[in-house]
């Protein structure tokens, strides 16, 4: 057996699941070998963190200078081809699912994306952002997926491998389908994906107004403000704000959600919270089962009077 | 211009899901259908475009009889017309999902002309494939950019911008070209009595494909076992601030 391990860098930096991809592929190759393979537009690019793989192989090529999917997986096919790839694994990311589709159109074979863990030709999937497991048999020379991030622990490589760089060829389409700008975030306030600590309403907060008191609870513990699709579809906030499956996927200490009954896809957002507080009118609502603290009241009551509450206790 | 938006029934599960007895697929006998989020974005986007630069928007599915439903929905906005693939109910994998596309578009362009667009969701909200709009712009030899929160017409070229970490990533991508799209790319209306009176009389044309074996074949479903969680209460309405103000405290989120 002979695995290749599709690995995303920025400058050198692999990011974690690509380290989780390697690291499935490690433990499926058993006694056989893990190839890795990244792209770069420098053969001299250090790798920080090392994968576990015998041989990083570079794909050079002045076109890796941006982000260039379909450059990408024509390197990979040719890679693989050369090393008798039986399987090629690579991070369940938007670029990693991206790349890999990329590779299974040109190869036209099947692609098992987000699996949570693989036996032989029989792999456990992700559907519906996680809300359900689907196991199934994928009938394939060759073995191609991707690995939900956080499914597997990394674990870093001895740091011994062979860096080896080939210059792939690359078709006209390629080298054309590339990114030619970009537009940065704006920034303002704290970002949902990366916020410590979220406060988010939902339907129960009935208006664009009803959002001002979890504004003022978000400010005092710094917080970022989330919604649910409830709310952005009664345009009441923008879709950046959104938790969930089509939304933003956060990971905080604490998740308080206001007024947010817990339909799965709400819910497929915020598996990464530590914990969760619910506040909720509604003692039977769904969230009340994959939440750890629960207040049950009008949240336009409950809402402020934790803000003030957290007054008091700071002027005490 | 001709856009073409590709749509995917699905059911609209509520705070758990319930799997059928032999685990093969969801019990829907108390759920409506909808589609991916993602996917309603296309179809605001074809009709925003049409009206834009005139034209023609076509929806497709490959569905059940039922999935006439979001056919008809999609017309109900502004679509002008549908192509209905329609199948048993069995699950199709990506693979043979998208060549059924392949082949319907392949026949509908032979018929109308070209396509400048066809666009998908980024992933369906059920499978979650993340490949069936690359796998057929592969096979149509057309250029296809994903994730698409942004996409901006400018005469022969399609600036696309992608959701990345930390911005966006544009392409310029030359017609005909392939977009996945997702959700917040516009905001769509809702339909309109008009429109959903309209969509009743709007052209369904429906083949029925001969459903390949699966290459990635289901078994079965499973539900992940949740942590039989039941939260603490912590109390009633605003008489619970000063506990949840101890909890904060507690976990370390307030100094
Ligand atoms: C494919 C797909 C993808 C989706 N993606 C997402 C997604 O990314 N994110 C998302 O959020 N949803 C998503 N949804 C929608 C999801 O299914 C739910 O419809 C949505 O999450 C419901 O939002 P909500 O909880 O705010 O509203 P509701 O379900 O209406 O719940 C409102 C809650 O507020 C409570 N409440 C009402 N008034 C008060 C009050 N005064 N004080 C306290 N509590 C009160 C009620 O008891 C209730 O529990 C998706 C759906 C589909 C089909
Ligand atoms: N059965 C289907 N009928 C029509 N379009 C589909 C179907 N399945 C998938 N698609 C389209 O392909 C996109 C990606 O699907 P997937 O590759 O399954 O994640 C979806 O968002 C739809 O736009």
């Amino acid at each position: 057996m002979t695995l290749l391990a599709y690995l995303e860098h920025a400058d050198g930096a692999v990011d974690e699941p690509s380290l989780q991809a390697a690291t499935l592929a490690s433990l499926l190759a058993g006694d056989g070998e893990v190839h890795a393979v990244i792209a770069s537009d420098t053969a001299s690019v250090a790798l920080e963190a090392a994968p576990q793989a015998g041989a990083v192989h570079v794909g050079v090529h002045e076109v890796f200078g941006s982000y260039a999917p379909l450059a990408v997986a024509e390197a990979i096919v040719e890679l693989a081809a050369r090393l008798g790839a039986t399987s090629v694994v690579g991070p369940g990311t938007e670029r990693g699912n991206e790349v890999l589709a990329h590779v299974a159109a040109l190869l036209d074979l099947p692609l098992a994306a987000n699996c949570i863990s693989v036996s032989g030709a029989d792999v456990t999937r992700v559907r519906w952002g996680g809300s359900l497991l689907e196991e199934a048999r994928v009938d394939t020379p060759t073995l191609l997926l991707t690995v939900q991030p956080h499914a597997v622990a990394a674990v870093p490589g001895a740091g011994d491998a062979s860096v080896e760089p080939f210059t792939p060829t690359l078709s006209d389409a390629a080298l054309a389908l590339r990114v030619v700008d970009r537009v940065a975030a704006s920034k303002g306030g704290v970002s949902l994906a990366d916020a410590r600590v979220v406060v988010s309403g939902g339907r129960g907060a009935g208006s664009e107004e009803g959002f001002a008191p979890i504004e003022e609870l978000a400010g005092l513990l710094g917080a970022a403000v989330g919604c649910s699709r409830a709310v952005t579809m009664a345009g009441w906030r923008p879709h950046t704000d959104q938790v969930g499956q089509t939304g933003t996927k956060i990971a905080p200490e604490i998740y308080i959600a206001c007024g947010i009954s817990g339909a799965t896809q709400h819910m497929a957002g915020c598996k990464g919270a530590k914990r969760i507080l619910a506040i909720n009118a509604d003692r039977e609502a769904p969230i009340l089962q994959s939440a750890d603290y629960a207040v049950i009241g009008d949240m336009h009551e409950v809402v402020p009077a934790i803000s003030a509450a957290i007054r008091a206790a700071r002027s005490g | 211009m001709r856009v073409l938006v590709c749509v995917k029934r699905v059911p609209m599960t509520g705070g758990t899901i319930v799997l059928t007895d032999d685990a093969r697929a969801i019990e829907t006998r108390h759920l409506g259908f909808t589609i991916s989020p993602h996917e309603e974005c296309g179809v605001e986007e074809a009709v925003r475009l049409v009206e834009a630069n005139g034209g023609e928007s076509v929806v497709l599915t490959l569905g059940p009889a039922e999935a006439e439903e979001q056919l008809r929905d999609a017309m109900a906005i502004g679509a002008d017309r549908a192509i209905h693939l329609v199948t048993d109910g069995e699950e199709w994998d990506s693979q043979a999902t998208s060549a059924a596309i392949v082949a319907a578009i392949r026949d509908d362009e032979g018929a109308n002309g070209p396509c400048d667009l066809v666009v998908f969701g980024n992933e369906s909200a059920d499978a979650g494939g993340f490949q069936v709009g690359i796998r057929v712009a592969h096979a149509l030899g057309r250029p296809v950019a994903t994730g698409l929160k942004a996409l901006t017409v400018d005469g022969a070229t399609v600036r696309c911008e992608q959701e990345a970490a930390g911005g966006r990533d544009v392409y310029v991508l030359p017609f005909p070209a392939v977009v996945t799209v997702k959700e917040g790319l516009n905001l769509p209306r809702y339909p309109s009595v008009p429109g959903k009176l309209r969509a009743q009389r709007k052209p369904v044309e429906t083949r029925t494909p001969e459903r390949p074996v699966p290459r990635l074949a289901m078994t079965r479903l499973v539900v992940p076992e949740g942590e039989g969680k039941q939260a603490e209460v912590l109390g009633e309405g605003a008489a619970a601030a000063p506990r949840v103000v101890e909890v904060l405290r507690e976990i370390g989120v307030l100094a």
